[in-house]
């Protein structure tokens, strides 16, 4: 019956959504449409359906109903009640309603709360959205339908995959994907501003808290998953250019790319068509990821052309959506008036470099990305991995942290390098100096090298911008951007050291051995097996000890799951300020000795802890421009009320 | 939704020929490194560059999967031979096609991989130019 429910409301909120998309675009034209009073009703309600829809799937995967094919197939009676709860967004359907729950959400905010725009151009973006939105819930209820019951009904489920028992990655989805559906509601805002001609810095203004939502959220998803991988799949990587990195990392991209040409639009009226261009790569790109993941074209294009039904509805909408957005892009790009000039030497001129380079970047990846798919439907087999990305993103990547440095710290529209002359000498002094002594002192690549020393650099210039500003009175989007930008430093410092510095050491040991790896002394002292809900495992328990100072213990897992069967590795970590270390335990050999894998890596934590101060500098910016908007509101209507009150008065 | 996709298809492709198998290593070099620190970092080096063939985007440095551990072990084993890594990435793309190498190489197949960059880096420099250089022409004029 729940499971009726909820396909019942999705069906609803289809119609609903083609309700408002018919409302919405009639509603947008000069003169308006009669039924484009229904748009923001029709919106919220969507929201409201669509939250019971996924409410009525997790609630058959929490009750374990096994007559809804989803639940039987990926969920078991036995797993923990936390996974059972995630593994309904762990798979194809449930996570694509996921998506669309997100989408209506947000649209039922915007239709709730923004009353900023002109009336036409809000019907325009409530139209595109619900465009966009339609075309997912017939993806949804043609081809992925969560709710499909399942008869006869199964004893019990399939399970869920055992690297997904995890409380990392239950959250990695949903967070990934506030961050692809916002920059569809900056999407659409952006084809409201075209169809109605009002790229003005207030659609920037409007646009810009969805765009920063969206980074923020892409941004701890990315952490996330690197951080995953890192200690889940027990080798110690935090990072591999594969595809399915690459397909959130491009929507990160062009989402940095579109918050800085969006704060020139807000602040300048520079950089119109840029801007909305950018509005539209940057949903574009959150839709080819979903389209690389979801398709299974990654696992191999042949595949993928044998079982191509829900690859070429995703394509299809791909294409429809993109290929719109471009030829409205066309005809429309010529009306919109070049907006404001500015010199080479300016805050704009800055950001228009980073705009550049951030997207030179993304064609890089995108091009790595697809390439091997294209050559593979030919049947030729080519791999793009770090050897290619590393050293080509780097050429626009160090050029990027120059300009990061200094951008921030000219005035907009013009200024002079006099001006800023001592805090871009002090940072380069530092740069400098990071640069022989690391040089003098060790011996590593040179990739590392620049990173470690661009490092120091960019950590001292990011915080320039607030010398001689008094820190109480500084707006909260300038800390937002020093912050963020101090990230950046923190994690190339992370990223760069563990490069250069790490350590390993793989050995076969018994109990009682001791192995040396960098500063630790490790012991195994036994191994044991032992057993938790729903797997067993062989434990091992080492003690360990830094520089010869007091003994740890640490107990590495090679776990063993049942339902469905699977095998995984639950490394030990130890956290220091300076580092980690990694033990992770493998397999027996033939003489009974354990295999061990062991790394130090100095700073690799700094990797994360800096895309976290990335996503908290987003979080003080928007915090400072939903408070500022508040405000300004505030006032709006006081000043309101008291003008009546006073044409009031004078009528009297 | 990264990561786990990939590694899904993985686990689901080798747990159960993995729990299946006996626990033996599947050659002595696959999990052992070598004496000469020099040679085991060339060979560590050379391992991140090289495609496991039975997971999805894996490097053989980074995968539990039988073949991984042969691969690891032909590597050490030709690096501690005296053999280039140059050699052994050659030697491994005569037996198993260039998918193997993560490097790609200029060829009439991945020609477009080196040129694109380069036209998006005289396409980047094109429009900072006109964008940034006229402006400032027209400012001091």
């Amino acid at each position: 019956m729940i499971a009726e429910i909820g396909l019942a409301a999705l069906w609803l909120a289809a119609a609903l959504a083609v309700l408002q998309l018919l409302g919405g675009f009639l509603g947008a034209r000069e003169g308006g449409s009669a039924i484009s009073v229904l748009v923001r009703p029709a919106a919220v309600l969507q929201a409201g359906l669509c939250a019971v829809s996924f409410g009525a799937l997790v609630y058959a995967f929490a009750v374990t109903d096994l007559s809804v094919k989803l639940v039987a197939t990926h969920s078991h009676s036995m797993k923990p009640l936390a996974f059972k709860l995630s593994g309904a967004w762990a798979n194809h359907e449930g996570s694509m309603l996921l998506w669309i729950t997100v989408m209506a959400l947000s649209g039922g905010l915007i239709a709730l709360i923004e009353r900023r725009l002109p009336d036409r151009m809000m019907m325009a973006t409530l139209g595109a959205q619900a465009c966009v939105a339609v075309g997912f819930y017939l993806f949804i209820l043609l081809s992925s339908n969560p709710f499909e019951r399942l008869s006869p009904v199964p004893a019990d489920g399939n399970g869920l995959n055992p690297l997904l028992q995890d409380m990392g990655v239950s959250f990695h989805p949903p967070t990934l994907y506030i961050g692809y559906v916002g920059l569809s509601v900056a999407f659409s805002f952006a084809v409201g501003a075209l169809l109605t001609r009002n790229v003005t810095p207030e659609f920037a203004r409007v646009m810009r808290p969805w765009v920063l939502v969206s980074w923020i959220f892409l941004t701890i998803g990315i952490v996330a998953g690197s951080y995953w991988a890192y200690y889940e799949l027990g080798w110690g990587g935090w990072w591999f250019w594969d595809p399915v990195e690459n397909a959130s990392l491009m929507p990160w991209l062009a989402a940095t790319a579109l918050l800085h040409s969006a704060s020139v639009l807000a602040a300048r009226d520079a950089l119109r068509t840029w801007t909305i261009m950018l509005g539209v790569i940057a949903f574009s790109m959150s839709m080819l990821g979903t389209f690389l993941v979801r398709s299974g074209i990654l696992t191999s294009v042949h595949a993928f052309a044998v079982d191509p039904e829900r690859g070429s509805f995703i394509l299809a909408l791909l294409a429809l959506y993109i290929g719109g957005a471009l030829v409205l892009f066309a005809l429309r790009a010529n009306t919109i008036a070049e907006g404001e000039r500015f010199s080479l030497l300016s805050r704009e001129g800055a950001l228009v470099v980073n705009n550049v380079g951030l997207s030179a970047i993304l064609g890089i990846v995108l091009l790595g990305t697809l390439y091997p798919l294209l050559t593979e439907a030919f049947d030729v087999r080519v791999s793009v991995g770090p050897p290619y990305f590393n050293p080509v993103s780097a050429i626009f990547f160090l050029p990027m942290l120059l300009i990061l440095a200094v951008g921030p710290l000219l005035r907009w529209r013009k200024d002079s390098f006099d001006r800023i002359k001592w805090p871009v000498i002090i940072a380069g002094v530092a740069t400098l100096a990071a640069l022989t002594a690391v040089a003098a002192f060790s011996e590593i690549g040179l990739l590392p090298l620049l990173g470690l020393a661009m490092a120091v650099g960019v950590a001292i210039a990011s915080f320039m911008p607030l010398k001689g500003r008094n820190l109480l009175r500084t707006p909260l989007p300038v800390w937002g951007m020093c912050v963020a930008h101090f990230g950046i430093a923190v994690a190339l410092f992370g990223v760069a050291a563990d490069t250069a510095y790490q350590q390993e050491r793989l050995v076969a040991a018994s109990a009682g051995d001791v192995v040396e790896i960098g500063p630790w002394q490790a012991t195994l002292t036994s191994i044991s097996p032992v057993a938790g809900p729903n797997w067993t495992a062989m434990q091992g328990d080492l003690l360990v000890s830094y520089e010869s100072g007091p003994q740890q213990d640490v107990h590495p897992q090679a776990r063993s799951f049942w339902a469905p069967p699977g095998e995984t590795s639950e490394v030990a970590l130890l956290t220091r300020w300076n580092g980690q270390l990694y033990v992770a335990l493998g397999n027996m050999a033939e003489d009974g000795r354990w295999q061990l894998r062991l790394w130090w890596k100095p700073f690799v934590t700094y990797i994360w802890y800096g895309g976290l101060l990335i996503a908290l500098g987003g979080a003080l910016s928007l915090l400072g421009r939903v408070v500022g908007d508040v405000r300004r509101r505030r006032t709006e209507v006081r000043d309101e009320t008291r003008r009546a009150e006073e044409a009031e008065l004078a009528r009297a | 939704m990264m990561r786990w996709r990939l590694a899904l298809l993985a686990a689901m492709a080798f747990t159960l020929p993995a729990a299946a198998q006996d626990r033996m290593p599947p050659a002595p070099y696959a999990y052992t490194q070598l004496d000469d620190p020099t040679k085991e970092q060339q060979a560590r080096e050379l391992m991140h560059t090289l495609r496991c063939l039975k997971c999805q985007s894996q490097s053989i440095a980074d995968s539990d999967a039988p073949m991984a551990g042969d691969m690891r072990h032909q590597v050490r084993t030709r690096i501690a031979a005296g053999e280039s890594p140059k050699e052994v990435r050659a030697w491994l793309v005569s037996r198993y096609g260039d998918y193997v190498s993560y490097e790609p190489q200029v060829s009439s197949t991945t020609w477009p991989l080196f040129v694109l960059p380069l036209v998006l880096l005289l396409l980047a420099g094109t429009i900072l130019f006109r964008r940034l250089g006229a402006r400032t022409r027209e400012d001091s004029a």
